[in-house]
Formats: structure tokens, sequence, C-alpha cells
């Protein structure tokens, strides 16, 4: 094994290093620092208001972020520094790393023009440029693994909330990409249709996939999760093990949180 | 004893220059529609997605048309070609007036359509790595075109009525042309009533062709 490789190998997945983001005034992210290593599960916990999806979002470049750098595989995302000046990647380069994440959103976002395998073969055809077979036995196997491979030829208008959020996932998740993000997936949902949705996550981080989260669902998070993000006002409040976390938690604010949370 | 010949032998008569008007109407409609819609396509994805600079020439065609009622617009390019230096035929020069017309309001109806979209649906188009042109071409685009489409045969119709405009600097379309037969015949309700009937086929024609499309389209 060369040198280079074995540094690839215990390089972190994800590092994000003192990230500053902020909307005019406001100031919306105040400095996170956060590393993932691969087949990581983090769940990024607070209140509302706290950052933790303007946190996720930035990991995409969905949003913009003025300080800090965000590491992806070792690339780094978004911006470059370019003779000590901060210069934005062109958006082949953007599209290429967003490419390298997957990511399934509150409103699901489906397209409504297209049938589910369609949804799932968009990205496969025209950004991985796989031929048409391929691309339509992949999205199988993942229609086929969240359970809606009987319903590949149904338009989103014609699936429920919960077998949209799973189409939804596959899309992502059949890209194939290093890390997954997943952005309060079951809020909009009917309480019946969370536990569907969930399964599937739970199966995923079972096979070893790396994911970032945003979720109100804490049993859940206790369940799934290496690592528990308690976010407060822009910044990481307090970090660690689930059950260090929930069971002794040393900030103030995170014991008032997880109080005022249904478990 | 003279006896007048009748409507329908006055009409076998005429039919060839009530078939050119026909023709003439149709082509100058159908240029229009056809040009004015790439026209406003394109302005209203840069009025929708373009920086200000990019937008405000844009902006100031689409607002200075859409305020000018189509028979000052159809007057002014026809006097206004020639005296920027620019040989234009009468039919040219309404048929660019028109264009100018249809362009200005396709750019707005096809603005509002993307705008109406939920952001949502960029978003996950990036999110899988989609390009800004791939997103426009297989999300938004055919999303925000079923939504035109109503609003766009509407404005066809609109463009077709307007082509009687051209009649005033000349153009025998089919307005001019039945004044013409009337002229002659003195059969004025008679040949007005048949020449709204075929302005009537003409734009029946768009709607029907809308209807087809909307429903081949139509998301179940």
């Amino acid at each position: 094994m060369t040198q280079a490789q074995v540094s690839t190998q215990n390089q972190a997945l994800l590092e994000i290093r003192g990230l500053h983001k902020q909307y005019g005034p406001l100031e919306v992210l105040k400095g996170v620092d956060l590393t993932m290593q691969r087949g990581n599960v983090v769940t990024l916990i607070g209140s509302s208001g706290s950052g933790k999806t303007t946190l996720l979002r930035c990991v995409n470049m969905l949003e913009e972020f003025q300080g800090g750098q965000i590491l992806l595989d070792g690339e780094s995302i978004g911006y470059d520094e370019v003779n000590g000046k901060r210069v934005r990647h062109p958006e082949k380069v953007i599209a290429r790393h967003r490419a390298m994440t997957g990511m399934a959103f509150q409103q699901f976002n489906l397209f409504p023009h297209l049938t589910a395998l369609q949804n799932v073969t968009l990205g496969l055809l025209k950004v991985k440029k796989l031929h048409k077979d391929e691309a339509v036995a992949l999205a199988e196997k993942w229609l086929e693994r969240v359970g809606l491979l009987e319903r590949r030829d149904h338009y989103p208008g014609q699936l429920s909330g919960g077998q949209q959020q799973r189409v939804a996932i596959a899309r992502a998740i059949a890209m194939n990409p290093s890390l997954m993000l997943f952005d309060e997936v079951t809020s909009a949902l009917d309480p019946e249709l969370v536990g569907e949705v969930l399964n599937v996550i739970k199966g995923l981080a079972e096979d070893g996939m790396t994911m970032l989260l945003v979720t109100h669902e804490m049993r859940f998070a206790f369940e799934v999760s290496d690592k528990i993000v308690f976010m407060n006002q822009g910044r990481i409040e307090e970090q660690g093990p689930p059950k260090e976390l929930f069971e002794r938690p040393q900030s103030p604010r995170l014991a008032e949180f997880l109080k005022s949370t249904r478990f | 004893m003279y006896e007048s010949p009748s409507w329908l032998h006055e009409l076998w008569v005429a039919r060839d220059v009530l078939w050119q008007g026909f023709l003439t109407s149709v082509q100058c409609s159908g240029l229009a529609i056809l040009l004015g819609t790439l026209v406003g396509i394109v302005a209203g994805l840069v009025l929708t997605y373009g920086t200000f600079w990019m937008r405000a020439p844009f902006r100031f065609y689409v607002d200075i048309i859409r305020g000018t009622p189509v028979f000052v617009l159809v007057l002014a390019c026809f006097y206004m070609a020639p005296a920027l230096g620019w040989q234009i035929s009468a039919f040219g020069a309404g048929t660019l007036g028109l264009t100018l017309f249809c362009g200005s309001h396709v750019a707005e109806i096809v603005r509002g359509a993307l705008q109406a979209l939920p952001s949502g649906q960029m978003e996950a188009s990036k999110a899988i790595g989609l390009t800004f042109y791939q997103a426009l071409g297989y999300v938004l685009l055919p999303q925000a075109l079923r939504q035109i489409l109503p609003t766009w045969v509407n404005s066809s119709t609109e463009i077709v009525k307007a082509s009687t405009l051209l009649s005033v600097i000349g153009v025998a379309e089919l307005l001019l042309s039945t004044q013409q037969i009337i002229a002659r015949t003195f059969m004025t309700l008679e040949f007005y009533l048949f020449a709204g009937l075929l302005f009537f086929v003409i734009n029946y024609a768009i709607e029907l062709l809308g209807r087809h499309i909307e429903k081949r389209v139509a998301l179940p």
C-alpha cells in the first residue's frame, strides 16, 4: 500500500472547519467544526433556528457560505483559495461535488412529471451517463430495496407521502453517493407513515452508509446514530455518543431541550 | 330584366382572393406566434434567472411592448423600419410587430410559470448533480410548459385577431381581401360574416390543438 493510499483511508470523509454563514446581517452559523468518518451516522438536533438544516445544506452547496471550509473526501466544497482570495467553484465542479452526496428533503421534492422509475433514472442517465438498461436495472434494484418496485410506473401524485419519500431516498441513493444527507425527512409525514421511512434509513445505516441527519425523532436518533450533535444559535453546543448525550447532558441548554422534546 | 347574382355565385367568383387572404392571415399569425414564442421563452428565462444587467434590456422590451397598443406597434414597424434604413415589406413589418407583441406576452407567461414552481424542484435537481441547464431542460421547463399551455393558446388567438390590423398597412390578409370584395359586390353583411367564420375556424383549430396537447401531457 502506498503512502497516498494510507492517507486517503485514514482521512475523514467529511471535515467541516470554522463554517460561517450569514443571511445579510443575520449570522446563522458562527464557526462550526464537525468531522465524520466513513460509515458514521451523525444526527444534528436542536431547536428550530439553531442552524442544523442550514449546516446540512451547506455541505452540498444548496446554501452559499461566507467563511470556513468543507472538505468532502479531501475535496474542497464550493470554494477554493486562489492567491489568498476565496473563489467560488464553476457550476460544473459544484454539480460534480453535489453528485458525491445524496439528499432527501422534508418535502420529498419528487419530479411530478416523471414516474417513480424515471425519477430515479434521471440522475443515472444525465449525470452518471449510464446506459438506459443499466440505469433501469439499478433504479429497479433500489425501488425494490425501499419496497416500491411494483409502483415503478406510478407518478408521485399517485403515491402516499411515505411512498414518495421512499422513492426520493431511492433517487438519492441510486447515485451511489459517499455521504447521504437527510433533512427532516419525516416531518411532513402523517404519523402512521413515519415508521416505513425510518425503517428504510435504519436499513441503510446497517449497510454502513455514511449519513448526516437532521431529525426531530429523538428515539430514532438515539437508536441509529454513532454521534449526536446538539446545535444552539449557530454553534455546536455539545456532541457525543447518543447514550452519553441523552443521559448525561453537560450543557443546561441541552438538558432543557431534551426535557421539552417528546422522546 | 336584370337579376343580381346570388351570394354563393359571388363567393365562387371571389374564392381565389379569399383563399389568398386566408393564407396570408394564417401565414403572418403563424410566423408571429412561432417566432414570438421563441423570443418569449428566451426573454422569460432571462427575466427569471438573469442577473440585473441581463434582465434590464428584456424588462424594458416587455414593459414597453405590453404597454403599447398592437395597432401602434404595427404602424411603428411599418414606418420606422424604412426610416431606420431597413427596407421591409408591409407583410414583414406587420409580422414583426405581431412577433414583438407575442414575445412580450409569452415572456411574462413563461416567467410566471417558472416562478410558480416550488423551489424544491431546482434544489432536488441540483442535489442529484444536474447542472443548471439540465435541471431546466429535464425538470423545470417540462413542468412549466404544462402551466403555460392554456395561456399560450389564449395569446395565440389574440395574435390571429390582431393580424386583421395588418389590413391598414396594405397587407391583403383576410379582412382586407374581404373589404375589397365588398367594395365590388356591396354584399357587406354576408362577406363580413363569412370572414368572421374563417377567423373562428383558425382560432378553433388552435384551441383544439392546445386541448389535444394538454390531454397528452396531463399528469395523473
